[in-house]
């Protein structure tokens, strides 16, 4: 087989133009501040990047899979570590030092935990998932999770419930089984909220209530909304939103870069960006149906699973419409560890592309 | 292969399809909603979002003295702020604004450039302290300058004269290292010397923030968040107005430095440095050259000369000798028959007596000390040896720091054999210790050293550790260093000797004569302490900066010490030139507490008479009262002398 020809060079399309656009937007809304600059590296991330995905589509995915033991067991003694020896960056324990740069575990375990559930899935004999089912891959995504939470990283341990749960579904875990699991999510939901560190609660109350403390946490995400409202139709221009610009939106490259993008470039541009991430997330679908075998399959939907639920609550953030959580736009936010990791996620997607025709 | 072959469940694959489709439609809707439907509004909240902070400056503590008489205040200013976020178009602005408020254009454009990384709301000072006229001109303009505003802040105002300024410091803003130091915001002003920097963190207190809604134009709209600022604690010194001002008047404009000590304690009562210079100026910013005149005047304005002087004791230092002498059991029976002077190591040195062309014929060490004979001294020092006069004199706390709560204090110097060996690679001279047994040499001291040191040898060798500030009301993170007290046995017979010779020294026959008081017991000890040789002096042709230093160390009562003060008199050429000062602020003490007895008196007189008819009932129960002490009424006509021997 062809090797370049058969890489899907659509996809990649689809992912660089909206890297692409990511950077525009860091180096727009941070010129003249502190992190001026950072569009540089970010650039430097994307080569790296893309280099990354080539090096995981020409690795046989059925190799990871097959190493999903070891990896797993990697994955947990690295979070471990971090607990550790991490370096402790706005009271979060999450970076540990690699070759000079900090990187970010908790990111790249998720690629693991994606290959962990889809060998589950692609090994279960059985042809439905049953509550035993659930118990195991609860405990199996349940081990590292805690782990990040202990660091704290709420965010990120939450974007690997998507995995376990694309897994279920497509697993095919019964739907009143389902319904019993959303009931005992709901259950839990008070002894969690109790486990809560106060700043975690205080972003919750104040995606309830945003008006009620305008300048303490309910401040960002009131900022967010003006900068998106204030962009109207057409937006208002590169480096020039005054939200932006002003400070008044908080980390701008970052966590709230679509707000920045919004305010800048309108509804017109953010609809153009949703619409890029929907094609994506549809392009991969496509890819995973066409798998030659149920583990591959998983694994592009594994990918789905964590690209879909980043994008959704990201950008749900900065409209308003979801909590402050702090996680990543992929592809967009500045940030190696998340650039890396959704290359490589991209990447394996890719692999099982490419073994389409191989049986 | 492990795994199944089988496919993926495609009803279960659309459903995701579906979901992810939901979800976008629902995030595009909440975009329309923000972005077009609701655009008004928020674009409405964008032009009226202008959150600003505002520092409210906290006021710095006042100084008080012991009696709590004000000695530094505040008062309310205002300063010229400039927001580059309010500005129309501030690059054409500032040549007007710099002309309306006096300022050069230049400077204006500086001072922008040095918060150019600060965010563009936040205000920048762009001057302090200005005139009616700067603030009508900001009111008047408010529609053409939008950015400027004014904030009130409390500015520190010194004695313009000068008074007690090398005690007390000054402020000044923080430098690029103070910021580091202290985690203060640029523009902040710190204590740059004396108390008000070693006290900075008491004095300091915490800025306030205030958190403001402003329009689009700058005004105002509403207060979101105060932070009020907590205002810097007030520091009481240990100094006597009363004293202070006695020790200022005295020395007059006179190069030197005065200190006046409780040697009890260790409170110092007072202390005076010259030249001195008005500290305001260093407040608002100090032109350069105005700096530059300070930093160049041969006379040395910026130091505290209490404690930063080093220099030569002269005969003051015979106390230490005298100490040394009588605890190695040699200066008690020692007579020497001073004739002008004696040889030395092939050496022949005079007694300073030989320049009125006179002798002190037989000499025991109570003459010696009242006549201040070079020519005992030099015995005792040759028979004492270096070394032991380098033990004696660290023992009695020269050639180290006092401990004095104030930054930078010199440590003076003790010459020894192996000091010169470390520093210059030279042997000693045995001629050398003849020359520091008079205080001269490359002895040096601080006018406190020796204060502390002849205030620790007459309260028998109980040295209390010189401070500014109570010690029951300094933070202990500011507590010096070491014990506050040390102690070195003088024995009773020895003292006695040393307070003979002492309050000798004031008598008929001293060498500070002139500084008698009459009814005041008090002793003390001269010194004239060479600057350069007398060869070197002569080939000068008797230049004023080569005159010699007049020292005098004063204690009062002698027998019972309550204060001792140490004067220098730079280039005042004789020791009682310097008595007379010390015999001022000895006199300021004594009729304070003859005062002060007085009222005392006087109130019990008065509680006394109040109660006579019934105590008269009780008399047999009635205390003797206490006789009031004699007060010393026509014992302060001291001289003033205005120069000339007497």
């Amino acid at each position: 087989m062809n090797r370049w020809r058969d890489l899907d060079w659509l996809l990649l399309g689809l992912v660089l133009v909206i890297a692409v656009v990511g950077i525009t937007e860091i180096y727009s809304a941070t010129v003249g501040t502190h992190f001026a600059g950072v569009y540089i590296k970010q650039i430097y991330f994307l080569i790296a990047g893309v280099i990354v995905l080539f090096a995981f589509s020409r690795l046989d995915y059925k190799l990871l899979l097959e190493s999903a033991p070891w990896l797993y067991a990697m994955a947990v003694a690295a979070l471990g570590a971090v607990l550790v020896i991490g370096r402790v960056i706005f009271h979060s324990r999450r970076w540990i030092p690699v070759a000079g740069a900090h990187l970010q575990v908790s990111e790249l375990v998720k690629l693991v935990i994606i290959i962990v559930v889809a060998r589950y899935f692609a090994e279960s004999r059985r042809s439905a998932a049953g509550l035993g089912d659930v118990l195991r891959i609860g405990v199996l995504v349940g081990v590292p999770m805690l782990l990040v939470l202990a660091e704290p990283d709420l965010g990120t341990a939450l974007t690997y419930l998507p995995i376990a749960g694309m897994g279920l579904l497509i697993g095919k875990l019964r739907w009143r089984h389902f319904a019993l699991l959303g009931l005992a999510g709901l259950l839990v939901l008070p002894i969690a909220w109790r486990h809560l560190h106060p700043y975690q609660k205080a972003r919750l109350e104040s995606f309830l209530r945003p008006e009620a403390d305008p300048l303490g946490t309910g401040y960002q995400l009131l900022q967010s909304k003006i900068a998106v409202g204030s962009g109207g139709l057409w937006g208002k221009g590169i480096a020039k939103g005054s939200q932006t610009r002003g400070a008044f939106l908080p980390v701008p490259q970052t966590d709230f870069i679509f707000a920045a993008f919004a305010e800048e470039h309108g509804f017109v541009g953010g609809i153009a960006i949703l619409f890029l991430y929907f094609l994506v997330l549809m392009r991969l679908i496509q890819d995973a149906q066409s798998a030659p075998d149920l583990g591959g399959g998983l694994l592009v939907m594994g990918v789905v699973a964590v690209l879909g639920f980043h994008v959704f609550v990201n950008i749900g953030m900065a409209l308003g419409l979801m909590p402050v959580t702090g996680i990543p736009l992929p592809l967009m936010s500045s940030g190696g560890s998340s650039l890396l990791f959704t290359f490589a996620a991209l990447g394996v997607a890719m692999n099982v592309r490419m073994s389409r025709f191989v049986n | 292969m492990a795994w199944s072959e089988g496919k993926l469940p495609g009803g279960r694959i659309i459903l995701v399809q579906y979901v992810l489709l939901a979800a976008f439609l629902f995030l595009a809707y909440g975009m329309w909603q923000l972005q077009v439907l609701q655009q008004a509004r928020w674009e409405t909240l964008a032009e009226h979002n202008r959150i600003r902070s505002e520092p409210i400056p906290a006021p710095r503590g006042r100084i008080y003295d012991r009696q709590g008489r004000l000695l530094v205040d505040n008062y309310p200013s205002f300063s010229a702020l400039l927001v580059p976020d309010q500005a129309r178009d501030l690059a054409n602005d500032i040549a007007g604004i710099a002309q309306g408020l006096g300022m050069k254009p230049s400077d204006l454009s500086d001072r922008l450039a040095r918060y150019q990384d600060a965010p563009s709301y936040q205000p920048v000072i762009i001057k302090e302290d200005i005139t009616p006229g700067d603030l009508a001109f900001i009111a008047s303009h408010r529609d053409q300058y939008p950015e400027l505003e004014t904030i009130t802040v409390s500015r520190r105002l010194y004695p313009s004269d000068g008074y007690a300024m090398h005690v007390i410091g000054y402020v000044g803003e923080a430098t690029e290292a103070d910021i580091q130091r202290l985690h203060v915001t640029p523009g902040t002003l710190v204590g740059k010397s004396g108390l008000e920097q070693y006290y900075n963190s008491v004095l300091m207190g915490q800025d306030g923030l205030r958190r403001v809604i402003v329009d689009s134009r700058g005004r105002v709209e509403g207060e979101i968040s105060d932070l009020p600022p907590r205002p810097g604690h007030d520091l009481r010194l240990t100094l006597d107005k009363d004293i202070q001002d006695a020790a200022e008047e005295a020395i007059g404009q006179r190069p030197g430095a005065i200190v006046a000590l409780d040697p009890r304690n260790g409170e110092v009562l007072a202390m005076v440095s010259r030249p001195t210079f008005d500290p305001n100026l260093f407040t608002l910013g100090i032109s350069s050259q105005e700096w530059q005149k300070l930093v160049e005047d041969p006379n040395r304005p910026l130091l505290n000369k209490a404690i930063q002087a080093q220099l030569a004791p002269g005969s003051v230092f015979k106390i230490v000798m005298s100490v040394a002498g009588l605890e190695e059991g040699i200066a008690e029976t020692l007579k020497v028959n001073c004739q002008g002077g004696a040889w030395f190591y092939g050496q022949y040195k005079k007694c300073w007596i030989s320049r009125e062309h006179k002798v002190h014929g037989i000499t025991d060490i109570r003459k010696a000390i009242t006549q201040s004979c070079d020519v005992y001294f030099y015995t005792l020092g040759a028979q004492l040896g270096i070394d032991k006069i380098d033990y004696y004199a660290h023992a009695l706390g020269l050639g180290e720091p006092t401990g004095i709560d104030l930054p930078h204090e010199a440590a003076g110097l003790v010459p020894s054999p192996a000091w010169k060996e470390r520093h210059l690679h030279q042997p000693w001279f045995k001629g050398e210790t003849i020359n520091v047994a008079i205080g001269q040499g490359a002895l040096t001291v601080t006018p406190l050293q020796l204060a502390h040191t002849i205030g620790g040898i007459m309260m028998d060798g109980q040295f209390f550790r010189p401070h500014l500030v109570f010690p029951s009301e300094v933070p202990a993170n500011l507590r010096p260093q070491g014990p506050d007290e040390t102690r070195f046995a003088i024995p009773e017979p020895a003292l006695q000797v040393i307070e003979a010779g002492m309050r000798g020294v004031v008598g008929p026959e001293g060498t500070a004569a002139s500084a008698h008081l009459q009814g005041v017991d008090w002793g003390g000890k001269t010194g004239t302490a060479q600057t350069v040789s007398e060869e070197h002096f002569a080939a000068s042709g008797h230049k004023h900066q080569f005159v010699d230093n007049a020292w005098f160390v004063g204690v009062y009562p002698i027998d019972q010490p309550q204060i001792v003060v140490c004067v220098l008199f730079q280039h005042g050429a004789e020791g009682y030139y310097a008595a007379n000062i010390a015999a001022e602020v000895i006199a300021a003490y004594a009729q304070k507490q003859a005062a002060r007895a007085r009222t005392q008196t006087a109130r019990i007189e008065r509680w006394r008479r109040a109660f006579a008819p019934l105590a008269a009932g009780f008399a047999w129960a009635a205390p003797p009262l206490p006789a009031a002490p004699a007060a010393p009424s026509s014992a302060f006509a001291i001289l003033r002398f205005r120069g000339g021997r007497p």
